[in-house]
């Protein structure tokens, strides 16, 4: 069995966050002098251990603040772990973001040496690439400007066009689909079709749920620096639109003092019971260590686009173990497929108690040519004299 | 050093961070390079006129004019790169937060600006010795040595320097205020003879910039420039100067090492 590319062992950084800044000697001084820390300790990423397999193409999803920047920053080396150890097998690209050094007062021929020689490339090695680099970037009648003179998709286009030249057995990707257009993107799943047919190792993390559906072996869900979950990317994906929609909507959180003395709750399953005229039902069962309050957080897609995102919160505490039945009105939707996503959870922490497996489609059959898209809307109308 | 920090790679990108410096720093100027060679003649054209015409210090010092040009070339080579050094992480740090490069090179890159234009500047100071018939010294084979050690100086300041400025953002204000003071406490504009306080001889020897100038004007320009072991004699003191510059290195790298992992957090 081989190696694996990258093997995270009990990872934890936590960052100092001063109060007031430090950064003139005398606040330091007197600092020193009252001996008290003017600082907070952030945990940024707590106790995270993970493999990543040679050639895995490996998502990493968490919302904003998650500490999934933070994570990618460690395994490129730019971060150095308070505890814990990452092992990288193979050479890795250490960067993790386009354009990383351009230089707007540079033209754009002299970014890319520059760009070229931060992920690796000799002179000799980049003149030999230059051409193929402006051709796919389309910028020949760029090059001499100064890139301060670009467009900011120019120069994404030539920063992607020089980052997908580096060869490297592993290579960290961070949020490059939030920057372009249409085209752009077109471009990037290619590439990354690509390094999936080369058998690349690829860590990915993203917003983009499609894209961590279609390209990704596996995933990571991490949440307040914690890896809650790792898995199938569908599973992944679901578990972020569904808490997506919570932190969008969300039920406020309990202040810590409230602490109830809880053992651990179970997920246990949920299954989407059946779907009779126009009612989908399902079935949360769970298990509830004391009396907790709790929600049920759902999403509806189709095609991979959210047409409904519904918060609800219990008005019974949950205790021991059991069931709970939820049904839901399909009559406002059109004929078509849809999946939905729901999941049951605890209201103190956003603890995830049961979950609609990944699979939970459902077919509202019928056709009606007078009728597109997802959603019958009321309608009238009347001549006017 | 060895083939661990020199690879191909991190070689490559020496060359590039120094051709941009160069490319960036004289930008949008109409004399662009010319300006590397103009500032020092500029500065010694002025020092020049006031002390050497109206205060007559240097008479007795053969060359005098060679002798200040080389003194002001070795002291702004030092005091060019340390300064450029200090803000030179923070500076870079778009790149230390995204990219994991050695941050050691972006110090090195900055030196070896600096060293070009030192070069430059001995070309100059080449021509001043042409000009004035200087007899050739065979002495002048120690220069490169002498260099040696006003650039390890400056590596060892820098390091610890550019470390501390990420913390501490007053450090390029504190160094601005110690050159300036530097400047007059080491012997450029007048020869240290005219110091007739010997321990205030001692004392300004000890600078391990005094000593290397001192040295430098001894091995180019005249055997009448006093150096570290006329003043001290026979004594181990003459060794105070090259302790000082292998301790402030040492100290140096060591302090950057341990704060360049943090770097990228703390910028």
């Amino acid at each position: 069995m081989d190696e694996p590319a990258i093997s995270v062992i009990g990872l934890s950084k936590n960052f100092k966050l001063p109060h007031e800044k430090n950064s003139s000697i005398k606040s330091a001084f007197v600092n020193f002098y009252r001996r008290r820390k003017s600082y907070e300790m952030q945990e940024a990423i707590k106790d995270v251990s993970f493999e990543i397999q040679k050639g895995e193409f490996f998502g990493i999803v968490g919302r904003n603040g998650s500490g999934k920047s933070t994570l990618l920053k460690i395994l490129a080396g730019i971060y150095v772990p308070t505890t814990g150890e990452v092992r990288v097998n193979g050479k890795l690209t250490p960067f993790i973001e386009l354009g990383v050094g351009f230089n707007p007062e540079l033209t754009g021929r002299e970014n890319v040496f520059l760009n070229g020689a931060l992920l690796g490339f000799d002179r000799k090695q980049m003149a030999a690439m230059y051409k193929e680099i402006v051709d796919f970037a389309e910028l020949k009648r760029f090059m001499d400007q100064k890139l301060k003179n670009y467009s900011s998709g120019m120069q994404v286009r030539l920063a992607f066009s020089i980052a997908i030249r580096a060869r490297s057995d592993i290579l960290l990707i961070d949020e490059v689909l939030a920057v372009g257009d249409a085209a752009f993107q077109a471009k990037c799943y290619n590439y990354f079709e690509k390094l999936k047919k080369d058998k690349k190792t690829v860590v990915f993390v993203s917003h983009d749920m499609n894209a961590v559906k279609r390209f990704c072996d596996r995933a990571m869900y991490i949440k307040g620096g914690i890896m809650t979950g790792i898995g199938e990317p569908d599973q992944i994906a679901d578990i972020y639109s569904v808490e997506n929609i919570q932190d969008i909507q969300g039920p406020p959180e309990e202040p810590e003092s409230s602490k109830q003395k809880l053992s651990t709750s179970h997920a246990l399953k949920s299954k989407v019971l059946k779907q009779t005229a126009g009612v989908l039902e399902i079935e949360f069962s769970y298990t509830a260590g004391g009396h907790e309050p709790a929600y049920i957080g759902l999403s509806v897609q189709r095609e991979g686009v959210s047409i409904a995102e519904i918060t609800t919160p219990l008005e019974d505490d949950l205790s021991g173990t059991g069931r709970i039945k939820y049904s839901l009105d399909l009559t406002p939707l059109n004929p078509g497929s849809y999946h939905i996503g729901a999941g049951l959870y605890l209201k103190r922490n956003r603890q995830l108690l049961a979950m609609t497996p990944t699979k939970s489609n459902f077919i509202i059959k019928g056709n009606d040519p007078t009728k597109g898209g997802s959603l019958k809307l009321e309608h009238n109308w009347q001549k006017e004299e | 050093m060895g083939m661990r920090y020199f690879t191909k790679q991190n070689r490559a990108l020496i060359t590039e961070l120094v051709r941009t410096d160069f490319k960036l720093r004289y930008q949008g100027s109409v004399l662009g390079y010319a300006w590397s060679l103009l500032r020092p003649l500029l500065l010694f054209v002025i020092l020049y006129i006031v002390f050497v015409n109206f205060l007559k210090v240097g008479t007795g010092v053969p060359h005098f004019p060679v002798y200040l040009l080389l003194g002001i070339v070795v002291w702004n080579f030092f005091n060019e790169m340390t300064t450029l050094s200090i803000d030179s992480i923070v500076r870079r740090g778009d790149l230390i937060r995204k990219i994991g490069i050695p941050k050691w090179i972006i110090i090195f890159s900055s030196s070896i600006s600096s060293l070009i234009n030192l070069a430059l500047n001995l070309l100059v100071v080449g021509i001043f010795l042409f000009i004035n018939h200087v007899n050739l010294l065979s002495s002048i084979l120690w220069l490169p040595l002498i260099l040696v050690e006003v650039y390890i100086l400056a590596l060892g300041v820098s390091l610890l320097l550019s470390a501390a400025f990420v913390k501490y953002r007053d450090v390029n204000y504190i160094w601005e205020v110690l050159m300036q003071a530097g400047f007059y406490m080491t012997p450029i504009i007048y020869p240290i003879s005219r110091i007739t306080n010997v321990k205030l001889q001692e004392f300004i020897m000890i600078n391990p910039m005094a000593q290397a100038i001192q040295d430098s004007r001894y091995a180019v320009v005249t055997h009448q420039s006093m150096t570290v072991y006329q003043v001290f004699g026979g004594g181990w003191y003459k060794f105070i100067p090259f302790t000082i510059v292998l301790v402030i290195f040492v100290v140096g790298l060591q302090y950057f090492r341990k704060e360049s992992k943090y770097f990228a957090e703390n910028i």
